[in-house]
């Protein structure tokens, strides 16, 4: 044996030193270059004559938002419009997030198309809109499609409940009553009640053999109650065209947003077919086969094996793709949307205070970000393999 | 026997396909099927009849015609231009060098895609609208890829050391690049100011590129390093850029950094951007090299432990070069996106190519021609981001060494 006094190694080559004193070193850089920037920060802001501090929030913000779906008047203080801006970013996120799944899902569905005019379509459709840039292709939308419209004395009707002019897209919507919430309330209920049908059929399906035809037949006169109920109880309102050139009722969807919404919706969708058609294309085709030996339709085959099997590859994607959307949603300032950015934007350019505005609107998109983001590693376990 | 015999000899059938049972089995198979056909293919030709009756008709080109100069330079001082002229001949140049040096071990370069794709470059330079000597210059650029393309093939082949001596040459040319862009040194300085158009979106997008490279592998290493403080500070500088919309970092970056900064030193706004730029890409680059990283098996690391390398030693020799060959698509990728994103910087006010066509569509006199200005706007990203995602799978293909 070696003399352990020997054996001892120096310093510089002891990696248990090297260790900690990187981690010090790190420490050290990243605390002394932010004393330094906050150092800066506050004698600039001291020159300036402001101090950090979020009190501005309370002041009378005086400026008005184009569309709101709260309360907003110019007189409120800056916090109201921040949540006004919040709530209109939340709106766009969250039609934006629904219709380009339906979009993408699509469109990666027709690239295994049987139809070779659809199939190449679907091609264009993919590389136009991932090879420009969103800003440029919002831009296309709001200017050129939607600016297009015609003025609101000469608006387009479709099926005489839809206009289209350039005061904006008015559609028919439920109106704002009791019945409406009620009709609603029952709508969320029996969806509630029917999942737990579903699950019952197939548990008595597979476990004990059942034929599941009681539990279809409850299922199908839920589902005509539903759309009874959707048609009939919900008061749905058609706009009504006024001779002064707009319109009365229903839901009017400004250009802003609709360009917005569109163009969002049309770049997300085309990766969200790519996710698609990568996860479709890693099923093995070993599954197709067997899935059509057993006798299964090529609706069933999608629906029962390869969908549920290309769904585990393609969420950890679609989840960024996701997140995309929300934070390019702030693109909204270019075509005038007021979004949460466009109004932390003027509030700055009010104030004065970059910092706090900065500070509020990282806050607000890292907790929308989390928030997609835990909701969608909730579906990710719930989707995964459950191995016995 | 026999009959396995005459089995194994038989030839495959072979199927050709007549135009007529093609077009039985991908547009008319089904009922359904021939009428999607007939749907679309009316709608489509709705379409084209619908842009061609508005490209002849209704288009006002003259748009395009009289600014093209401000669409590719801005405002740089036109008594300047052969320098411009005088950074795409560099440009090209090096890129033919480098094609030839690293096709050197191809039969010929001059494949026929190859050839097809500088015919339609060549064809494209005749065609547009411009005056004769703008035209001869472009087919001169033409003429020195081609050309430095063959020289570095033979040259390649002599001097096998070529190579790396290659990317030295490209830092002198963006050095020599950046003199003649900026001036100064005895030829007439140009403020950045007057810098826009295509010239800076190319200018931001490559130099953020490669500013954001060092900082994304560091922070790749970071992040997948075992000392805890290391990594916590990666994973939040990641999680915090990425979460963050690009737009509100360049808010920051232009609003922000003078604030952070001594009071006089106010960076140039071009300058200004490339750093909110380069900020909000090392973050993403960080992940692609993460993804090469990852792919290097632990063997690898371990191998190279027992034969006695140290830590940095083991990620230079052999971890790093293996993660970033696997890294490199995606890095391509995000250099692409990076590109897209660069006309964020219309909303904070500069004028590239996006922030150029819009202080155009606001002239009185073009007033209204948005779908001219921004179609031209489309194709030109469209074909540079399309030559670059074909580029990076060609390389792909090259790259992939695997058995």
């Amino acid at each position: 044996m070696v003399d352990q006094k020997n054996q001892k190694i120096p310093i510089w080559r002891d990696e248990r030193f090297w260790r900690i004193a990187l981690q010090v070193l790190a420490v050290v850089i990243f605390v002394g270059i932010a004393a330094l920037l906050i150092g800066n920060l506050n004698r600039n802001l001291a020159q300036q004559g402001n101090n950090l501090g979020f009190g501005f929030l309370k002041n009378e913000a005086g400026f008005s938002i184009s569309e709101t779906l709260i309360s907003y008047k110019p007189k409120d203080p800056y916090s109201q419009v921040l949540l006004a801006g919040l709530v209109n970013s939340l709106r766009v996120m969250i039609l934006g997030i629904i219709f380009t799944t339906i979009v993408g899902i699509l469109a990666g569905i027709a690239s295994f198309s049987e139809n070779w005019l659809l199939r190449q379509l679907n091609r264009i459709y993919v590389e136009v809109v991932r090879n420009t840039p969103l800003l440029l292709q919002l831009f296309f939308w709001y200017f050129v499609v939607f600016f297009s419209l015609p003025k609101p004395e000469n608006k387009i009707e479709l099926l005489g409940s839809i206009f289209m002019s350039k005061r904006g897209i008015a559609i028919p919507w439920p109106a704002n009553t009791v019945t409406v919430w009620l009709g609603l309330l029952v709508l969320g209920m029996g969806g509630v009640v029917a999942v737990f049908i579903w699950r019952w059929r197939n548990q008595l399906m597979t476990e004990k053999a059942q034929s599941g035809q009681p539990q279809l037949i409850a299922l199908i006169m839920m589902a005509i109650v539903s759309i009874l109920i959707i048609i009939f109880a919900l008061g749905w309102q058609a706009p009504k065209a006024l001779a002064t050139g707009g319109t009365e009722g229903g839901l009017n969807l400004t250009l802003e947003l609709s360009a917005l919404l569109v163009g969002l919706v049309f770049y997300t969708g085309a990766f969200i077919a790519e996710i698609v058609r990568a996860g479709i294309q890693s099923v093995p085709k070993g599954q197709w086969e067997a899935a059509k030996s057993l006798g299964l339709k090529s609706g069933l085959v999608i629906r029962l094996v390869i969908f549920p099997q290309a769904l585990r590859v393609m969420i950890p994607s679609l989840n960024s793709q996701y997140m995309n959307l929300a934070k390019n949603s702030s693109l909204a300032i270019a075509i005038g949307y007021p979004d949460l950015y466009a109004v932390s934007n003027t509030t700055y350019n009010q104030t004065g205070r970059p910092v706090e505005v900065f500070i509020l609107i990282m806050a607000a998109y890292l907790s929308i970000n989390l928030i997609i983001s835990l909701s969608m590693n909730l579906l990710n376990k719930t989707v995964q393999i459950k191995e016995r | 026997m026999k009959t396995l015999e005459n089995q194994q000899l038989s030839q495959p059938k072979i199927t050709r396909i007549t135009p007529k049972e093609w077009l039985q089995q991908n547009l008319f198979s089904t009922w359904y099927n021939s009428l999607l056909t007939i749907v679309l293919l009316a709608g489509i030709s709705w379409g084209i009849y619908g842009f061609f009756k508005w490209a002849i008709a209704v288009a006002e080109w003259e748009v395009i015609k009289v600014n093209l100069p401000l669409f590719m330079v801005g405002r740089y001082p036109k008594d300047q231009y052969w320098r411009i002229w005088l950074i795409v001949g560099i440009i090209s140049s090096f890129a033919g060098l480098s094609w030839g040096v690293i096709g050197r071990k191809a039969a010929t370069l001059f494949t026929i895609p190859v050839l097809i794709v500088l015919g339609i470059i060549s064809a494209i330079s005749l065609l547009i609208p411009g005056a004769v000597p703008f035209k001869l210059l472009l087919i001169l650029m033409v003429g020195l890829v081609v050309g430095n393309g063959w020289i570095g093939k033979q040259l390649g082949n002599k001097i096998t050391t070529l190579g790396r001596w290659l990317s030295f040459g490209w830092f002198i040319a963006f050095l020599l690049i950046l003199w003649l862009m900026l001036g100064g040194l005895g030829i007439k300085s140009v403020s950045t100011n007057d810098w826009g158009g295509l010239m800076l979106t190319i200018f931001m997008a490559v130099v953020s590129i490669f500013l954001s490279f060092p900082l994304g592998v560091l922070l790749a290493l970071g992040r997948q390093s075992t000392l805890p403080v290391i990594k916590i500070f990666s994973i939040a500088y990641i999680e915090i850029f990425r979460g963050l919309p690009l737009i509100s970092i360049l808010f920051m970056g232009q609003i922000m950094i003078p604030l952070f900064l001594p009071e006089g030193m106010r960076p140039d706004r071009v300058l200004r951007a490339i750093l909110g730029l380069t900020l909000f890409s090392s973050a993403y680059l960080a992940e692609n090299v993460r993804g090469g990283l990852q792919s290097v098996p632990r063997g690898q690391i371990e191998a190279a432990k027992a034969l006695g390398l140290n830590t940095p030693l083991v990620l230079a020799l052999i971890v790093l070069p293996q993660a970033l060959k696997v890294a490199i698509p995606s890095i391509v990728g995000q250099f692409i996106s990076l590109f897209q994103d660069t006309t964020l910087l219309a909303i904070v006010g500069l004028v590239e190519l996006l922030g150029m066509s819009r202080s155009i569509l606001a002239q009185p006199q073009f007033l209204g021609d948005y779908a001219e200005v921004y179609l031209f706007n489309g194709i030109l990203f469209w074909i540079i981001c399309y030559a670059m995602s074909l580029g990076s799978r060609q390389l792909e293909k090259k790259l992939n060494t695997g058995h």
